[in-house]
């Protein structure tokens, strides 16, 4: 039982940052890294995951792990865990992610960390801080099965340039690899030209203070002067001014940027829950007595309608 | 077709979460069926008036408190309820061997369950249970489809939405945006009280993960807080962002 895994999570050779968090991450326990990527044409990405310091690239090719399926992607990984046997598997908290590392943690009936914020890893122990509650609380879980599993939130861990040998192993594909049971009929990429709202370095968020699509189209200029991702508070998302993947709360997403503006938002518990961890938190809203002022490093008390506009104005000198 | 929907008892989403003894505190705290699992009972519902389902099974399994979750969703309307009695510290896995034997006995031709607690948010149980009893699944879903024993379902993916197709019996679990959950009604609510509710005893399972610490996050300080003119308070706030934040200006 020895290295520590981090599953690559890509869509037509697009990797998203979170690998290289975990990556960056997995070099700390001091025990060797490596990439495990399944697709087709995967090969070369090697030395993506070379420069964050993966000693080795465990690469699967085949037309059946074209896309994540749930059946052959277990069935392959299973037989790679049984022959190399990791000490720790990590994979990112994401829709493929989480369905992937659940229906594993299963199959080898072992515990499993999801949505991990901190973690210590060491030779047979896994120790994971996740946030309860959308973060309300935090809880330390340890794993006392093996391999030690996890899911790690996206954003969380830093990322570092480290030198890594990035050796490629092609281990055999599965016997069970073909058994597909879940047809994926279509994937349509929602169209904007913004940034995911859980990676995004800045997120601007619009609630019951918009008043209807009007002041969400302020919202959204302010936004995009800064390259940010447009959320919004229950209040926006049940009026139906944005779409529901856009909520930002306990019954939504949960993000930690470098700066969350919270325009006529003004702060339900549960609203707080998905963005208290940001770094730094703005705030304009009309009422000054608004639960938001209590979390923000820099709060306006005025009407986003007006101040927005000028702040964009502003920043734009 | 039968329908089996799992839901789970959870705090109330406005509930402010305090430690005793190193525990979350639950006295005083307003529970509710866990938002998500609500939408999937509803779910059921729509299914069972669109002719498609014939009968809802909604099963629990935890402390008596359960019931409470149980009692909500059939007073929905759903058919009948299963509290599985089960220590309330078992873990996803013990949880999911404790579910998907109750559903066994049952043999459904579709489970419906929320695809993520709103309490510990580990959205792990629906997916396990599939594994357990076989079944393929569909995770966070806000549409679906059944006919001619196929189940087609749309989910919130990252960066888009899925549509995947699996045969029947499978385990769907649902995001919050699938329907809008009724309100249960008067009568709804009287004829829960008489709708049958069978209590079982949990499947033996060991924990495979242990909880060693709770705490609270670090509460997050108040910073500077202005009113003035909308242009000297704009000006101010494009400053700190610009000084303190540093913001790149696309």
């Amino acid at each position: 039982m020895a290295g520590t895994w981090v599953f690559v999570e890509q869509r037509d050779g697009n990797i998203r940052k979170v690998t290289f968090e975990m990556l960056t991450e997995a070099k700390k326990y001091g025990d060797e890294v490596s990439a495990v990527v399944f697709g087709k044409g995967v090969k070369g990405l090697a030395p993506e995951f070379a420069k964050f310091g993966a000693d080795k690239v465990y690469a699967v090719e085949g037309d059946v792990f074209a896309d994540y399926n749930t059946g052959a992607y277990v069935a392959q990984i299973v037989a790679m865990i049984n022959e190399f046997k990791p000490n720790a598997v990590l994979f990112a908290h994401s829709f493929n992610g989480r369905d992937f590392a659940s229906r594993l943690a299963q199959k080898l009936e072992a515990g499993l960390a999801t949505d991990v914020i901190a973690a210590e890893i060491s030779a047979g122990k896994g120790l994971f801080t996740r946030a309860i509650y959308a973060g309300k609380a935090l809880s330390k879980v340890e794993i006392t099965t093996s391999p030690i599993l996890a899911t790690i939130r996206p954003g969380v861990f830093g990322v570092a340039e480290s030198a890594g040998a990035g050796a490629v192993v092609e281990p055999a594909v599965a016997a069970g690899a073909g058994d597909v049971y879940q047809i994926v009929k279509e994937f349509k990429p929602t169209v904007s030209a913004r940034p995911e709202l859980t990676e995004a370095e800045v997120v601007v968020s619009g609630g019951r203070g918009c008043k209807g699509p009007e002041g969400i189209k302020i919202i959204e200029e302010f936004a995009d002067l800064l390259g940010a991702a447009v959320g919004g508070s229950r209040a926006s998302i049940d009026s139906g001014w944005l779409g529901h993947e856009l909520q930002v709360g306990q019954t939504g997403k949960v993000v930690n940027p470098n700066l969350y503006v919270a325009c006529g938002i003004s702060g339900a518990i549960q609203h707080l829950a998905g963005m208290s961890s940001s770094k730094f938190i703005a705030a304009v809203n009309t009422d000054t007595e608004a639960p938001i002022f209590n979390v923000s490093d820099f709060g306006v008390v005025g009407d986003l309608f007006k101040v927005v506009p000028l702040l964009v104005a502003e920043l734009k000198k | 077709m039968k329908v089996l929907v799992c839901v789970k008892q959870t705090f109330d989403t406005e509930a402010k979460i305090e430690l005793k003894d190193g525990k979350i505190a639950d006295a005083g705290i307003n529970l509710i069926i866990n938002p998500y699992d609500e939408v999937a009972v509803e779910g059921a519902i729509q299914l069972k008036e669109k002719g498609v389902a014939k009968e809802i099974v909604v099963v629990s399994t935890g402390s008596d408190k359960a019931m409470d979750a149980i009692r909500t969703a059939l007073a929905m309307g759903a058919d009948r309820g299963i509290l599985i009695t089960q220590d309330p510290g078992a873990d996803e896995y013990a949880r999911a061997v404790a579910l998907a034997a109750a559903i066994k006995d049952e043999n459904p031709d579709l489970v419906l369950a929320g695809h993520v607690a709103a309490d510990d948010g580990s959205s792990q149980v629906p997916t396990r249970i599939a594994e357990i009893l076989g079944f393929p699944h569909i995770n966070v879903i806000t549409s679906l489809d059944i006919a001619g024993g196929k189940a087609v379902a749309a989910s919130e993916a990252d960066g888009g939405t899925q549509v995947t197709e699996v045969s029947l019996p499978a385990v769907i679990s649902s995001q919050v945006s699938w329907n809008e959950p009724r309100y249960p009604s008067m009568k709804g609510i009287m004829q829960a009280k008489k709708k049958p509710v069978a209590t079982v005893a949990a499947a033996a399972a060991d924990n495979k993960t242990a909880i060693v610490e709770f705490s609270l996050p670090a509460a997050k300080q108040a910073g500077i807080k202005i009113e003035e003119d909308p242009d000297v308070a704009a000006a101010k706030l494009a400053d700190w962002m610009k000084n303190v934040v540093k913001v790149e200006i696309k």
